[in-house]
């Protein structure tokens, strides 16, 4: 039987690192299944909620805003949280030091800020944690 | 639950943060109440040398507090967390264990299997 | 501890990273130890998953008794076709690595 709540740390800022869409795959995946999802993103990954992202037009390519449909982070983040809403639920946790230092306080509902001691409460009350580094 | 946290990526943003933010991480655990260990292996071996990094300036502006990692792992067996370096690794960086501090016990890389067995959790930065 | 599950799951390719070595030395070090095994591979991770690919761990992998998975996607990402895979690794959707990491007495780590 599957564990109920699963804990993600991530780290990496937006549209640096692969890792960040495979962990958004992973979340959705799990929320599908009906698992309690934790996200603590830590150091670069707090700039993943960003309110002010804003999508552009791609000049190299030709296109407008509308016709490159390009989802921000912020907004592949806004879908999984709207997923995960009551039950199962995803809880997204900012690391507040790290939001401090970035100037990424400005974020999107459904996002908490905390610190390392609410990875740790996360991780304790799993049934398992993933860890997703950064390079 | 027991902890093993893995740190295989050394200076990464360490003058930009003041700090090895793994290595932070992990005291803010420890002072957390987790039951944490650490293993330093790949280039993070390194941060088993005793290191000076000098400050830093750019401008008006200065990093005056580099990270000084070494001291780092001495304040984490100071809360009570075991602190391991790959023995391997050292020899790969050519680094005698004789240059390491005191804090990092080396092990084998056949011990850190045992490691990985003997935590609950397993979280490899 | 018995009757644990390790998981690996490898985002990295030889070319960016010259620790590939380190999932299969501690994969195959697990399995002779008795424990079950897998490795999820995923991101650049999948382009070793070529038979012709040199520097590969997959057959070091096979040949240990651990389990090799592929990131379904991350392979169409990447145009890599069933028919030049190595033996032994099956492709799989990501929930696949969410069922497994949420099994009781699983170990998930990333490298």
């Amino acid at each position: 039987m599957a564990n109920h709540t699963l804990t993600l740390a991530i780290m990496d800022a937006p549209y640096e690192a692969a890792a960040s869409t495979t962990a958004f795959r992973i979340i959705e995946s799990a929320l599908r299944k009906g698992v309690n999802v934790n996200v603590f993103a830590y150091e670069g990954a707090v700039s993943l909620t960003m309110k002010d992202q804003a999508p552009h037009a791609n000049p190299v390519k030709g296109t407008s805003v509308e016709e490159e449909e390009h989802p921000t982070t912020k907004d592949l983040v806004a879908a999984l949280i709207a997923l995960g809403q009551a039950s199962p639920k995803l809880t997204w946790v900012n690391c507040g030091l790290c939001v401090d230092e970035r100037g990424a306080g400005h974020w999107i509902d459904g996002v908490k800020r905390g610190g390392p001691a609410d990875f740790f409460k996360m991780a304790s009350e799993s049934g398992n944690t993933l860890v997703i580094p950064t390079r | 639950m027991k902890i093993l946290n893995i740190v295989e990526n050394a200076y990464r943003a360490t003058l930009e943060e003041q700090d090895d933010t793994v290595l932070w991480l992990s005291r803010a655990l420890k002072g957390a109440g987790a039951d944490l260990s650490v293993v330093l292996r790949g280039n993070a071996v390194n941060y088993a040398v005793p290191q000076a990094c000098p400050e830093l300036k750019l401008g008006t502006a200065a990093i005056k507090h580099p990270a000084r990692p070494h001291e780092d792992l001495a304040k984490l067996r100071a809360k009570g967390a075991n602190v391991y370096v790959v023995q391997e690794d050292l020899e790969d960086s050519g680094i005698g264990t004789e240059r390491c501090v005191a804090d990092a016990i080396p092990i084998s890389r056949a011990r850190l299997v045992d490691l990985l067995m003997e935590h609950d959790q397993v979280w490899h930065w | 501890m018995a009757g644990e599950h390790y998981v690996f799951i490898e985002s990295r390719d030889p070319f960016d990273s010259a620790d590939t070595g380190f999932v299969s030395d501690t994969a195959a070090a697990l399995r002779q130890r008795g424990a079950p095994v897998t490795v999820f591979f995923v991101q650049n991770g999948v382009l070793t998953t070529r038979a012709a690919a040199r520097g590969s761990q997959i057959p070091r992998l096979t040949a240990a008794g651990v389990t090799v998975l592929a990131d379904d996607f991350s392979l169409r990402e990447r145009g890599i076709d069933a028919r030049e895979m190595a033996r032994g690794v099956r492709a799989t959707p990501i929930d696949a690595l969410v069922d497994l990491i949420t099994e009781p007495g699983t170990k998930a780590i990333w490298h």
